[in-house]
């Protein structure tokens, strides 16, 4: 990759003066880790809090007449329940392709934003915006617009010391629920915050505008239960958490019923349809699937990588590793894939094929580790 | 102790060589989780790719800089695999190889060169 196109997020020089090691992710340059390491990393955001830049994510905004007609237009895209969500309510969602396939993951809230009020302010991947971006303006009804935000700033305050660390800022804070947000005043900065993230902590996610942005990421780090946390622990996190990694768990082939994410698709859109994709999602929540998403966990102590063939006892294959690496709050190795239906039971003993070694693992249930979001 | 340009160190003692990987191979990989050793009477040749090292985020292969047979393995690595981040170039070794080719050890670079090879 040419070095000099790499995109630079507005905390980039903190990172760097923090000692981290910068590498190109989706690209931009990212922190993958700080001095530390991913394993002290990962463990401090299970027992305290990390704090997390995620500005390389994209944020955009759909504005409609009103609520009813910008959620209506947004359900021709994903098959979750929009339409339903309450001012401040965010729900996690797929933007699919016309073969029900899955474009890109993605987080919707109903803004109730001052001067957004209504609208519906979406986070996509960075490796997807491009094509997200384009894809949502394109599929727009007259009368709605759709507004990018490349100077706003986004980062992740996860893990069981984050809601008395934020509260320190401003205990408004606290009330918000899991799934919801608002508009707060932190150490004297407006931010975005949401009750959200990515690695099965309770925690939030904060978007400021970037020339904000450092002064509240060093505001966060005074506090002694926060430490800057880099991709790397990010990727052991979520993975531990059972979430999908785009690209990896996920992607334009894959179905979210195939993913095993019927959970984010509401009664009334499996029964109505009317997203793109439709036709395969409901074709699959009464026909069933050929394949599913499943944790695996391998029995002995080598990691298993994305990619790594599953096979049956019998040594058939069965499926592929999609995510696979070393869980440090498991204390072991642990992956995800795809296998045959038949073999999606938990507890289905499996092998991974490992630098030509036939490995046990069995189909074991997700999450990993038990969520603590706030409920 | 010599250096190869894989970042593997040899020592050498009644013609066995002791091998691992250098201090600053285990600060680039990070926390190891994993290491995968060759068979004990497997023949290697220089330059082979003969171990994986697991950290959190990848695996790394391991080259054997000199030529022989595999006569032991660190069988502590098994149980505290992180022994390579703590003690690389002591407690944190691999494996040994009975050389067959002594000259390959020519090859390698001595400390201060090494030093300088990584900067």
């Amino acid at each position: 990759m040419d070095e000099t196109a790499l995109r630079r997020t507005p905390l980039y020089d903190l990172h760097v003066a923090l000692g981290a090691k910068m590498v190109p992710f989706a690209a931009y340059e990212m922190p993958v880790q700080y001095p530390t390491g991913i394993m002290a990393e990962h463990k401090w955001t299970r027992e305290h809090a990390g704090l997390f830049e995620v500005s390389h994510m994209g944020q955009c905004s759909i504005t409609g007449p009103d609520f009813e007609t910008t959620a209506r237009a947004m359900e021709q895209l994903v098959p979750a329940d929009v339409l339903s969500l309450k001012p401040g309510q965010q729900r996690y969602s797929q933007l699919l392709n016309l073969q029900g396939g899955i474009s890109d993951d993605l987080m919707i809230t109903h803004s109730n934003w001052k001067g957004l009020e209504g609208s519906l302010y979406v986070v996509v991947n960075a490796s997807r915006k491009g094509f997200d971006f384009a894809h949502i303006e394109e599929n727009l009804p007259p009368g709605l617009t759709f507004k990018r935000y490349d100077t706003l700033a986004l980062m992740a305050l996860q893990g069981p010391s984050a809601e008395s660390v934020l509260a320190a800022l401003n205990p408004a804070v606290k009330d918000l629920a899991f799934m919801h947000s608002g508009r707060f005043e932190l150490a004297g900065i407006e931010a975005h915050v949401s009750r959200s993230g990515y690695t099965g902590e309770d925690g939030f996610e904060l978007s400021v505008e970037a020339a904000d942005a450092a002064a509240l990421w060093q505001k966060l780090l005074e506090n002694p239960e926060v430490k800057p946390i880099g991709l790397g622990a990010r990727d052991s996190l979520r993975l531990e958490a059972g979430l999908c990694l785009y690209g990896h768990d996920i992607d334009k082939t894959t179905s979210p019923i195939e993913a095993q994410l019927n959970w984010s698709i509401a009664k009334r859109r499996r029964a109505d349809g009317g997203f793109i994709g439709a036709h395969r999602v409901q074709r699959e929540l009464l026909g069933g699937v050929s394949r599913k998403r499943v944790g695996i966990k391998p029995d002995g102590r080598a990691p298993a990588r994305d990619g790594t063939e599953i096979q049956d006892e019998s040594g058939r294959k069965i499926g592929v590793i999609t995510s696979g690496g070393f869980g440090p709050s498991v204390n072991g190795p642990v992956a995800m894939g795809y296998v045959e239906t038949a073999y999606a039971a938990n507890g289905t003993p499996v092998q991974l094929i490992v630098r030509g070694q036939a490995l046990p693992a069995q189909v074991a249930a997700l999450p990993f580790i038990p969520n603590r979001f706030k409920r | 102790m010599k250096y190869s340009k894989d970042h593997e160190w040899v020592t050498v003692a009644g013609g066995v060589a002791t091998i691992g990987i250098s201090d600053h191979a285990q600060a680039q990989l990070g926390d190891v989780v994993f290491v995968d050793l060759p068979k004990v009477g497997r023949v290697v040749k220089a330059h082979e790719s003969v171990a994986t090292v697991e950290s959190v985020k990848a695996a790394s292969d391991v080259y054997v800089p000199v030529s022989g047979e595999v006569v032991e393995l660190n069988g502590e690595l098994n149980g505290d695999p992180s022994l390579v981040n703590r003690a690389p170039e002591s407690d944190g070794w691999f494996f040994k190889v009975k050389l067959s080719n002594e000259a390959e050890l020519n090859e390698l670079m001595d400390k201060a060169a090494y030093d300088k090879f990584v900067g």
